[in-house]
């Protein structure tokens, strides 16, 4: 994908998932909402159910192939569309996996097949739809000289350390659109997110920890574990000089919050650095107000360093 | 002590004192330290060629064949490298001190990443290419 306005994404479907019903609740609400500052049109995928996260594709993966495909089914079937916005990064990922199993592999097809005749539903067919994060619809819809012209107020040099996690860039063959080239995302070295915030007049740090393992997957078995990840995490970003940390997906941003809590309480270790997603800084830097981007709904207190900054 | 652990106490001892530019081939021997306990676990015997001119990216490669969610740190592994040649190349930079620091940091993460991969193996797989616990067998 390239900088730029490109209509085809102007108005795409949305599948927000589970977490942004829950523990991710900003993040839906900066999404709308900038989508909506940005004149870009979101329909709810109707009917949608989980994507199988982690959970359905640990005990059968096919499962969770059937259960991501039909979110692209509703949206090819039900809304006519051809292009559905997933925010989070397990949705997205699982999303991206589903199409390449399904491109890829006969028993995942026929898996799919049987389930959603079970169901009566149709089918989804490798192909009728093209999944893409929020990283690539602002992106896309917008591009950086777009943002940049709409832009009140901006991020005014705020310092920010751009956190993309493990899943949205892994594994790499299920995103055949990146390391595609000039203006394509990078697996090794996502940029996106610095892009879109750079263009809000942030200032992004060089930060070696974008892709690392916040050890999501030891939170229930092993929570220190976890801690310490996230803690090494926070503390390379304030190393870099950031003041927040930018997420681009809620399972990331709720364990860099918790875990920080966390770090103080089991650690004694505080880490000052704040963390907030993209959507809700780019809705700040074109002028919408803290709640309007839910930025109190954030565990980490993001808005008394957004206003000592004059950001807020 | 274990391995592991003697890793960590000496990746403490450096995030809490002033690592400089000197310490960037300890640190990146530690990092394949780390790589190592990992293939041995797997019942490999650690390779010792290189790729890319890194034992380290070897290493890593090596981790990834019976685990691709191993993949997971392949990022972690290129920035250990890059921050190695920063400081091998370029010493006497005034930023050398935080690179050192950083590529401390890096060495950190790898390290809790591997370790925190070993103590879970048994427990099943979470990551994002991993395979269903059903499944070991197959």
């Amino acid at each position: 994908m390239s900088d730029g306005k490109i209509d085809k994404y102007r108005k795409v479907a949305y599948y927000p998932g589970c977490s942004l019903e829950g523990t991710g609740h900003a993040y839906d609400r900066s999404t709308r909402v900038l989508g909506k500052a940005l004149g870009l049109d979101l329909v709810e995928v109707p009917n949608w159910n989980c994507c199988g996260a982690m959970e359905a594709k640990n005990i059968d993966p096919k499962v969770q192939t059937y259960l991501s495909a039909r979110i692209m089914a509703l949206t090819a079937n039900e809304l006519g569309m051809d292009v559905v916005m997933a925010p989070c990064n397990g949705c997205y990922h699982n999303l991206k996996k589903a199409e390449y199993d399904l491109a890829h592999d006969e028993a995942s097809r026929e898996v799919v097949g049987k389930l959603a005749e079970k169901s009566g539903e149709t089918a989804y067919q490798a192909g009728q739809v093209e999944t893409i994060h929020a990283l690539d619809w602002i992106k896309s819809a917008i591009g950086e000289q777009g943002l940049r012209e709409r832009v009140r107020g901006g991020l005014k040099g705020l310092r920010v350390a751009n956190y993309y996690g493990c899943m949205y860039s892994r594994p790499r063959h299920i995103f055949p659109e990146k390391d595609a080239g000039t203006g394509s995302e990078s697996t090794s070295k996502p940029h996106f997110m610095d892009d879109l915030l750079a263009a809000a007049g942030a200032e992004n740090v060089e930060f070696a920890l974008k892709t690392a393992c916040c050890g999501g997957a030891h939170t229930l078995s092993d929570s220190d574990m976890s801690t310490r990840l996230v803690l090494n995490i926070l503390q390379a970003a304030e190393a870099a000089g950031a003041e927040v940390i930018a997420t681009e997906c809620p399972t990331c941003h709720s364990g860099l919050e918790m875990h920080q809590v966390r770090a103080e309480r089991r650690f004694g270790k505080k880490t000052q650095v704040k963390i907030i997603y993209f959507t809700q800084l780019l809705g700040i830097a074109l002028g919408l107000s803290p709640r309007k981007v839910g930025l109190q709904e954030n565990v980490s207190d993001g808005l008394a360093a957004l206003r000592s900054r004059g950001v807020a | 002590m274990s391995a592991l652990a003697g890793i960590e106490t000496r990746l403490t001892a450096l995030l809490e004192g002033h690592p400089t530019a000197a310490d960037a081939p300890e640190l990146l021997g530690l990092g394949e330290q780390i790589l190592e306990q990992w293939v041995s676990a797997q019942g490999h015997t650690p390779t010792q060629t290189q790729r890319e001119g890194f034992r380290l990216i070897a290493l890593h490669r090596q981790g990834t064949e019976d685990e691709p969610s191993f993949n997971a740190c392949r990022e972690t592994c290129r920035e250990l490298v890059y921050h190695y040649n920063l400081l091998i190349l370029e010493p006497d930079r005034p930023e050398s001190g935080a690179r050192a620091q950083m590529m401390t940091r890096i060495a950190n993460h790898l390290y809790l990443f591997v370790a925190g991969k070993m103590q879970v193996r048994q427990l099943g797989e979470f990551c994002c290419a991993s395979r269903p616990l059903r499944a070991q067998g197959e």
